[in-house]
């Protein structure tokens, strides 16, 4: 027979959630409804002038054709984060699920640069892809390719990539670690007796059991690629060249924090909320089913 | 402990107990700057020689960052009101706060309520004038100002057969330069450039006397729109994109990313600002010469004078009378010509006076490093005509974005240079009706 353990009353209860219900009210709701509230203002920078403008804000993004074309920039930036990040982390997991000699320096190593400032990896790409003196264009020149991210906007978006899946893989690599040591190796070696090579093993027994990782690790890198990569892409791109890597957080960024344009920038964090919310909702609802728990 | 280390020990001590002694009776004044690294020591030590020039007040320095966060800073802090006296603005922010009548204390009227037998005839006209209202009264208190100028490597030149003593003057000489020295294998491209937005659009039209954009480049009124939609403006950006296949020129990045192009030996010849001074002399291990910006010279009244870029000291609204006298003085002595002196040849940015110019040339600095004077020269060419006064424009940090977005497309080859002008100029336009709207 279950023993069933309650609280009395209300107040108790309370209690105990207060230090999170007063987190999330003011580091999320609190600053959510700012952002509304902002968005449908205009104001100068100072905050002398102030005018309610309903939804011209909204409007005036939405007829602007740069801002549509930063939506495609963002689609093409997060997925290759993503996804990018995703597959080298799994990939270099499995390799360091297998070493058995100094595994504890290969894992050290693979999780570093989770400890490094994203506006830090972006310098150091930047300076190792500088098409003057950075030593990994001077190799893809040497390979015939005339690399020049300040110029060619699809060499842009690959280097704010590789500098973006780079700062994350360490964390992938943490989590997808994890979960390939918690499937049992009982099931694994059954398989190899039953004569499944690695990649039918893999495809058949690890991949599905690593699927609740695997998703939550989309959901986080999907977030990680819509709003914490601003940093990185100030310090290599500053958005361009052209509009060329201008994601939408980026904007949000340039808008409000260098512009002082508040109104606009509140609208945008609005709309990318909205996004956010849409995509999670999206990925619980369609993804989430194929995820065997 | 020898005998010298406890006598510093002493002195010091001792400094510390007057320090406090005084700090009881001293009016404390905030100064939020952006300058970092050797800048920053640099203005600390004008801070450190005001307060020891008299005992009445107290200047306390505070780095906030870089230009744009400084300014964000202290505009947070307005709206909290906890805002320093005396903050330090970069020129494209000039337009946002003087709309932001309520905020700032113009330095005229400060100076006249609170200074004493104060001269504002002093000033480089050209310098001022940028920061100035329409019947040339002084706002902001010019602090670091500089000017483009044509930096280029004399051992290349040496070596393509050039003079190296002479840099090129107009646009065909660059030209000729360039190609000369890429035949001769001198060098891999002709010339770059940094901050293409202040050298190639703004300060090309100041240079040219051409307009900017209508109403005096915004001088006279926020309905102002951009002109740079020219036949000369159209032509030079055409002529870039042109010279771009020859190598003649080669883009290197929006802020000063081209610098290594330049000091790598690839490109001859780099315009930049003349604060770069000092980089680039660190960092050429060739020869290397300064002159001024290339003009067209079938075009009527080039060169006329370059603008300035930098940053000056606004005033904020909303404190003492008594500390607002300790920045009337801090001003002043911020204005003398042995602080503007030293802190023109300790930086290589440009002195607000012409006073501290000639201090610097009787003190023989322009023949010890010849080429720092090239740029006080270029902007004090001729008198500033309404087209080379300087800018007023809204939303500008937002505008020289798109101007870079729109060049950059023409770098790569998806505008030309008609089209991509005549787009930045429309989003431009665009980000100043917004700036009309929000301030009127």
């Amino acid at each position: 027979m279950h023993k069933k353990v309650t609280f009395g009353g209300f107040a108790f209860p309370l209690v105990l959630l207060l230090p999170q219900l007063a987190i999330t009210f003011v580091f999320f709701l609190w600053p959510a409804a700012q952002a509304l509230y902002q968005s449908v203002l205009r104001q100068d920078a100072f905050g002398l002038r102030t005018t309610f403008v309903g939804l011209d804000n909204f409007a005036r993004l939405l007829n602007d054709p740069s801002y549509l074309a930063s939506f495609k920039v963002t689609l093409v930036f997060s997925t290759s984060v993503t996804l990018t990040g995703l597959a080298v982390a799994l990939l270099l997991a499995c390799m360091a699920d297998r070493v058995i000699k100094g595994s504890g320096a290969y894992k050290t190593l693979l999780i570093i640069p989770y400890a490094v400032a994203p506006a830090v990896a972006g310098v150091l790409w930047y300076f190792l892809f500088n098409p003057s003196i950075g030593i990994l264009a001077y190799l893809v020149r040497g390979l015939g390719y005339n690399w020049n991210h300040q110029i060619s906007g699809t060499d842009a978006m690959i280097l704010v990539v590789i500098a973006s899946v780079w700062k994350q893989i360490s964390y992938n690599f943490l989590f997808f670690l994890a979960g390939l040591q918690a499937i049992p190796k009982s099931l694994i070696e059954a398989a190899a007796i039953d004569g499944a090579g690695p990649w039918k093993r893999f495809t058949s027994i690890i991949f599905p059991l690593l699927s609740p990782t695997t998703f939550f690790l989309l959901v986080v890198n999907v977030v990680y690629a819509f709003f914490e990569t601003f940093g990185v892409i100030h310090a290599t791109t500053s958005g361009g060249p052209g509009q060329a890597t201008t994601i939408l957080v980026y904007k949000v960024f340039t808008d409000g924090f260098v512009a002082l344009n508040l109104g606009s920038s509140a609208a945008q964090s609005v709309i990318l909320m909205l996004i956010v919310v849409l995509l999670t909702a999206v990925q619980f609802r369609y993804i989430e089913r194929r995820v065997q728990y | 402990m020898s005998f010298k280390t406890q006598a510093l020990a002493a002195t010091a001590a001792a400094a510390l107990l007057a320090t406090a002694a005084t700090a009881e009776a001293q009016v404390e004044i905030s100064w939020w700057h952006a300058m970092g690294g050797e800048l920053g020591d640099r203005l600390n030590e004008i801070a450190e020689g005001f307060n020891e020039s008299q005992s009445d007040y107290a200047v306390r320095p505070v780095y906030r960052g870089n230009y744009t966060e400084t300014m964000t800073a202290a505009i947070a802090a307005f709206r909290a009101r906890e805002q320093p006296h005396i903050v330090q603005v970069f020129e494209v922010g000039t337009a946002s706060m003087m709309a932001a009548e309520g905020a700032i204390y113009p330095v005229y009227q400060l100076m006249e309520e609170h200074g004493v037998d104060w001269d504002p005839e002093v000033y480089l006209p050209a310098v001022v004038g940028y920061y100035a209202d329409p019947e040339g009264n002084m706002l902001s208190m010019p602090f670091n100002s500089s000017t483009p100028v044509l930096y280029y490597n004399k051992d290349a030149f040496e070596a393509a057969g050039l003079d190296p003593e002479q840099p090129p003057k107009t646009w065909d000489d660059l030209v000729e330069a360039s190609r000369a020295i890429l035949e001769a294998g001198a060098a891999d491209c002709g010339f770059t450039t940094g901050w293409q937005s202040w050298l190639q659009i703004e300060n090309f039209s100041a240079l040219h006397n051409v307009p900017l954009s209508t109403h005096a480049n915004g001088f006279e009124s926020l309905e102002t729109e951009f002109q740079f939609t020219s036949d000369l403006h159209k032509r030079h950006i055409g002529n870039m994109a042109e010279w771009q296949q020859e190598n003649i020129f080669q883009y290197g990045g929006r802020r000063s990313d081209s610098r290594p192009k330049f000091l790598s030996g690839e490109c001859a010849i780099y315009m930049d600002s003349s604060g770069s001074y000092a980089a680039v002399e660190a960092g050429a291990d060739f020869a290397f010469g300064v002159g001024m910006l290339p003009y067209y010279d079938d075009v009527e009244g080039a060169p006329q004078n370059s603008i300035i870029g930098g940053a000056t000291l606004w005033v904020l609204q909303g404190h003492e009378d008594e500390e607002y006298e300790g920045v009337a003085a801090f001003f002043q002595y911020l204005s003398t010509p042995e602080v503007q002196a030293k802190w023109h040849q300790e930086t290589g940015y440009l002195p607000i006076t012409l006073e501290a110019y000639h201090l610097s040339d009787e003190q023989g600095f322009y023949d010890e490093k010849p080429g720092t004077d090239v740029s006080i020269k270029q902007l004090t060419l001729n008198d500033p005509t309404e087209h080379s006064r300087g800018l007023r424009l809204g939303n500008f940090v937002q505008i020289r974005d798109v101007i870079n977005e729109e060049l950059e497309e023409v770098w790569n080859g998806n505008k030309t240079a008609e089209q991509a002008l005549e787009d930045a100029a429309r989003r431009g336009n665009d980000l100043l009706r917004q700036f009309e709207q929000d301030n009127s």
